[in-house]
């Protein structure tokens, strides 16, 4: 297969102007001819939805939880970028973009990321005019912070709080477009196939979580904004929910998986503190501006931190990266915290911990300034820790986060089958190996306000669409695949429960496809995985039944998911011999332990092909070009 | 740490519910409370016995999706956090808790401490937005907003509409919810457009769909682990009063028996 990500070419100024001239428009009056079907409400899924609908197309979207406001983008806590120069400190939208792609380290695709950057101004216009309370100076403009991997103040934030009110800011526009007729809104329904008819993707079959119905939607193009994979590992940063199903789903059917094994882990949020623990939580990378993150100097030391001098501590990111500080990119922030605590140097029960002190920031700025910039988050953090952050260091270590991989899209956001649009995390696009900080919440809005509105409508333009119904065979057999797969689930009746597998699943990919791996230990993971898998299918426990209001069945469907995943993900990070961002290879590091790219052999885009549960996949390659951002060792130092 | 806790089990909305006693006597004050039910979830499971379904999404108090009543509280006794934030460092061993589902008329039951809170998507839907199409805004930085007011818009807008301040409420009131989006645009000057019409509107929906009327108890600002003020209601009461007075909108208000 032929990987054509349709990127312009040109000056990269005006590819985006150029293509959205070139791209279809559908008159008015019949855009209410087309029904568009979205799955998953979160920053993307809401803003596409809204924005669709706005345009006057039916709108149909769909959602786990029980109302869209839900999602996991609520949860995002630092803020949004976006290159106004407002603190007129050198930003513009080039230096966004050069920052994007030096932060993926050079495994992204410069068209769409400077695209990116030139959006990210018309979000924040869009985002003030909504209503969203943003923090402000005492002018009454904007205020702005400072982020990990950029020497300029260009995100935007209302507390830490920033991505609950972008998200409720898409909701209440959705909600409006809910009240115009436009928009039909499915909460508390999983999608659990997709349709593909001719070619084209074509609709989706749904269970109603409430009474195990199974349905068929019918619609003219799908978007999946279903979000990352991270709840592969078990434990993660995401919602409990967050699942790969609608993305593994359209995998099955023949879309392209770009990039698995790039895997965010962010280096602050709370220690494990037990067998029992069934996520791990985020503090801010907005912390990092004012705390300051350091070990013991010396190993196995267990004095109360507040009782070790400070000459016998060691502020390892400062020293090791004196340009950026405590403000490296996060997989450089988190691979140093692991090498300190493997040194033994590590803090709190089990070792595995760092301190990130407020000691210093609070005496020059006074308690009332960091309690009105990290409120919230002190007091989070004091609620699951027991512990007062203003008086004894907090202790993070890091966690898986965000997944940078997703389904392959081409610069319209279209998969490799026809019809299937993918935005926000759930694509690879623009993050290459590496997310910076505060531009997940910049991508999500990007391609639900002011990219697949305009890529949808050139497709429909495009292309001749047949009548579908259920009743026909596609639909029929989906439906049928969806009740088979249920009933499966429900028959084993095992001794294992869904948690307790993917527990096990979760600690093997973070041991083997964690934040360092190499060769040996993903073969080991690719020999274990399917054994596990089999393990699954014979021996898991669901109780209940399919017609019912039944978590534990909907968590089953999601872990058998995971069960396959799984072994995609470790096969791309074996066969990608070289690190980069997220993906450290052991075997493939400079003197001083850091990433060592293969620009030679790897600046591709890593698309997968199904080829059967248990079968290799199929590898496509799409090549990564750099006109404007010359590869180079990514230095922080 | 031993616990014993009396959990409401309902199959379905059809189905008569009723009280089951547990005991559990393993239990970590290091788990959130949330993981104690998971605990709990797998011995039932291994036992034969259906798990106790409760929402939850993100477990770290910002979706808004879990929430109970133990011992008669919304979210439980700690101030100011939802149950998912809730850690059992906060009980005593020997403790007995009564776990019960929010109950209002306009919350329908689910399954055990699950309920159906759409009526309050519905109530944003009736006007709890600032009408903008994607677009059409003008530059970030052209209407300047006082600090003084983003930051009470931003208070307000903190709700994570749980329903929590429903369930609390002796009248099943909407009030704290309404107050507070009703606050959160009516602080902003890019919601003055809309502001008379929205409330009227969002109030009307409210009495639509079954949520009683405010008799000021304050019982939601006890509960709400956002805390939101009592003074949105306060705010909500006013944009309620000077839309009557300007006769905005009678007819809608009229014939849904509002006001």
């Amino acid at each position: 297969m032929e990987l054509d990500g349709k990127c312009p070419t040109g000056p990269i100024e005006t590819r985006w102007d150029r293509h959205k001239f070139e791209l279809k428009l559908i008159s008015p009056a019949n855009k209410r001819k087309y029904t568009i079907l979205v799955v998953g409400s979160g920053l993307a899924g809401a803003s596409a939805s809204a924005t669709l609908a706005e345009l006057g197309y039916n709108v149909k979207c769909y959602c786990y939880q029980d109302s869209p406001r839900r999602a996991h983008s609520i949860a995002a806590q630092g803020g949004i970028n976006a290159a106004k120069n407002y603190q007129n400190d050198g930003d513009s939208v080039y230096r966004l973009f050069y920052d994007t792609v030096k932060g993926g380290d050079f495994r992204s695709r410069e068209s769409n990321v400077y695209r990116l950057a030139q959006l990210s101004v018309d979000i924040i216009d869009h985002c003030v005019a909504q209503g969203i309370p943003f923090a402000r100076e005492y002018g009454g403009v904007l205020a702005n912070r400072s982020f990990g991997g950029a020497l300029v103040s260009r995100t935007f934030y209302a507390r830490g709080q920033t991505g609950q009110q972008l998200l409720l800011g898409a909701y209440q526009a959705m909600q409006r477009q809910i009240a115009a007729g436009r928009l039909i809104m499915f909460p508390r329904h999983e999608m659990l196939e997709l349709v593909v008819v001719n070619g084209q993707a074509r609709g989706i079959v749904t269970r109603n979580l409430i009474n195990g119905k199974i349905e068929s939607h019918v619609g003219d193009a799908v978007v999946l904004a279903t979000g990352g994979y991270g709840n592969v590992y078990y434990l993660s940063t995401m919602a409990k929910g967050a699942n790969a199903t609608a993305i593994w789903r359209a995998y099955r059917k023949g879309a392209l998986f770009a990039n698995p094994c790039f895997t965010q882990i962010h280096p602050t949020c709370i220690p494990v503190s037990g067998e029992y623990q069934s996520k791990l939580t985020l503090m801010s990378e907005s912390l990092r501006n004012d705390g300051r993150i350091w070990v013991p100097l010396k190993k196995g030391d267990t004095r109360p931190p507040n009782e070790i001098p400070e000459e016998e501590r060691d502020y390892y990111l400062e020293r090791m990266y004196p340009a950026y500080g405590n403000l490296v990119p996060r997989d450089i922030a988190s691979r140093a915290a692991k090498r300190v605590c493997d040194e033994g140097r590590g803090v709190g029960p089990g070792g595995y911990g760092v301190y990130l002190d407020f000691r210093d920031a609070i005496q020059r700025l006074g308690v009332s300034v960091i309690r009105e910039r990290y409120g919230n988050l002190f007091e989070m953090y004091e609620r699951l820790t027991g512990e007062d952050p203003y008086k004894v260091p907090m202790r993070i270590y890091p966690a898986i986060h965000y997944t940078m991989g997703g389904l392959w899209v081409d610069y319209n956001l279209m998969s490799t089958i026809p019809g299937l649009f993918v935005i926000g995390e759930a694509n690879f696009s623009d993050h290459g190996a590496n997310r910076l900080g505060a531009s997940a919440l910049m991508q999500g809005l990007a391609d639900g306000y002011f990219i697949v509105p305009y890529t949808v409508g050139h497709y429909l333009a495009s292309v001749k669409l047949e009548k579908v119904s259920t009743d026909q065979a596609e639909f029929r057999d989906a439906q049928r695949e969806v009740a088979d797969r249920i009933r499966k689930l429900l028959s084993i009746r095992g001794r294992r429960t869904v948690d307790s597998l993917h527990r096990e699943l979760g600690k093997l990919l973070w041991e083997y496809c964690g934040m360092a791996r190499n060769a040996q230990g993903l073969q080991y993971a690719l020999k274990k995985i399917p054994e596990l898998r089999e393990e699954f299918w014979s021996n898991v426990n669901v109780l209940g039944s399919g017609e019912e209001f039944n978590q534990a069945l909907e968590r089953a469907g999601r872990v058998a998911d995971y069960m396959e995943l799984a072994e995609l993900i470790c096969h791309d990070a074996l066969h990608r011999n070289e690190s980069c961002g997220g993906h450290f290879r052991e075997e493939y590091q400079t003197p001083e332990g850091e990433a060592l790219r293969n620009d030679a052999e790897y600046a591709y885009v890593a698309a997968w092909e199904f080829t059967g549960v248990g079968n290799p996949p199929r590898l496509h390659k799409e090549p990564l070009v750099f006109e404007y951002v010359k590869p180079t060792e990514r230095s922080y130092k | 740490m031993r616990i014993i806790l009396h959990v409401w089990r309902q199959k379905n909305a059809s189905q008569p519910g009723r009280m089951v006693r547990y005991e559990l006597n393993n239990v970590n004050p290091h788990m959130s409370f949330l993981e104690m039910l998971d605990v709990l979830n797998e011995e039932l499971t291994q036992k034969g016995e259906e798990p106790i379904a409760f929402d939850h999404d993100c477990r770290e108090g910002i979706c808004g999706m879990c929430g109970f009543m133990i011992n008669g509280r919304a979210h439980g006794p700690l101030e100011g956090a939802t149950v998912c934030q809730l850690h059992m460092r906060h009980f005593k061993d020997g403790d007995e808790l009564w776990l019960e589902p929010f109950r209002a008329r306009a919350f329908p039951i689910i399954r055990d401490l699950a309920v159906d809170r759409s009526a309050l998507d519905r109530l944003i839907a009736a006007g709890g937005y600032i009408s903008v199409n994607a677009g059409s805004a003008p530059d970030a930085n052209a209407i300047p907003v006082p600090k003084q007011a983003a930051e009470k818009a931003m208070d307000a807008a903190a709700c994570i509409g749980c329903g929590a301040c429903v369930a609390q409420c002796p009248n099943a009131a909407a009030a704290l919810f309404l107050g507070a989006k009703v606050s959160h645009l009516g602080l902003l000057p890019q919601g003055q457009p809309e502001r008379y019409q929205r409330v009227l509107k969002m109030v009307t929906q409210a009495a639509l769909e079954g949520f009683g009327h405010c008799t000021n108890v304050g019982e939601c600002e006890a509960v709400c682990p956002k805390r939101i003020k009592l003074e949105v209601i306060a705010r909500l009461n006013r944009d309620y009063l000077v839309a009557t007075l300007k006769h905005i909108g009678v007819k809608e208000t009229v014939e849904a028996g509002v006001g």
